[in-house]
């Protein structure tokens, strides 16, 4: 076991609070582009194409 | 592939889809090799003991308050001046990265200085003038969602990072010009780092790991920024065409 001293509280909740942080920011990126991704292939379902899709088209 | 090429918001998602994974892959070693080095190899402070372990955390957030920043700043100027068709999506998706490091460099810098201190907070110019970055980087994002028009919003938000950037200056010579309980640069200075090497090796693989991380996420939010006005032209062509019917 890892002596952390007599500040061991201050020491882990610095790391505690680093893995919530970095954790929570790649949970939001990846929410976010599986959402958007939804949202893309919901609007291709109906029909809607980007003005610059059909143009090549 | 010439680097103009990745103007095409189209070829920046492929070539997003192939780093992404090789990114996320780096991230992870560079974090698995630098806590092993943090928790196994680096030995404590002769002053501040064990508590020199948050230092690993909180030096390689700060230099990121300061780095995002001045990555947004440089997207910035791409907006104001050749409107280049990735700069604002740069800057936008950079934000809530630099708020997020910011905040970690606060709270971390935090929970070192009530036991090194004796307190958790000092109205200093180190800390008072990071505190400022990190409200600047919410006014930023608040800028965002407040406008509607991406590129409006764009312009607007660039002006404020620009204006913003005279902060970056004052973060890192207020140790300097001031007398700050914060201690002066001990890494980045003339005349080399003054740290030991067992405890320079761990924070600068610390450091890469989390500039990584940055890089990554990064990417991926451009990505899906990029996606998420491909969303809103979609909704604005569908809404036309309901409307011309």
């Amino acid at each position: 076991m890892i002596d952390l001293g007599p500040h061991a509280a201050f020491i882990i909740a610095a790391y505690l609070m680093a893995a919530i942080v970095v954790l929570g920011l790649i949970a939001w990126v990846i929410a976010d582009h599986d959402a958007q991704r939804r949202l893309l292939a919901d609007l291709e379902a109906r029909g809607v194409t980007r003005r610059s899709k059909s143009e090549t088209a | 592939m010439a680097l103009i090429d990745l103007a095409n918001p189209t070829r920046f998602l492929g070539l997003t889809a192939r780093a992404l994974p090789w990114l996320a892959a780096a991230t992870a070693l560079a974090f698995a090799l630098g806590l092993y080095l943090v928790w196994f190899a680096a030995p404590d402070d002769y002053q501040q003991g064990a508590t020199v372990k948050i230092m690993f955390i909180h030096v390689p957030n700060a230099w990121l308050a300061m780095g995002v920043w001045t990555v947004m700043s440089i997207a910035s100027i791409g907006t104001l001046v050749w409107r280049h068709p990735l700069a604002d999506v740069a800057a936008k998706s950079a934000a809530p990265l630099g708020a997020a490091f910011t905040f970690l460099a606060l709270v971390t810098g935090s929970l070192w200085g009530r036991p090194m201190w004796g307190t958790y907070w000092v109205w200093d110019a180190r800390l008072t003038s990071v505190l400022v970055l990190f409200l600047m980087y919410l006014g930023v994002i608040a800028l965002w969602r407040t406008v509607d028009d991406p590129s409006r919003a764009g312009r607007a938000a660039a002006i404020l990072t620009l204006v913003g950037a005279v902060n970056l200056p004052i973060i890192k010579f207020s140790v300097d010009w001031w007398n700050t309980l914060h201690q002066p640069a001990s890494v980045l200075r003339a005349g080399g780092p003054a740290i030991h090497p067992a405890i320079l090796m761990p924070l600068l693989v610390m450091a890469i790991a989390f500039l990584l991380l940055f890089v990554t996420l990064h990417l991926a939010a451009m990505r899906n920024e990029i996606l998420r006005r491909r969303v809103r032209s979609m909704w604005l062509m569908q809404a036309h065409a309901a409307q011309s019917a």
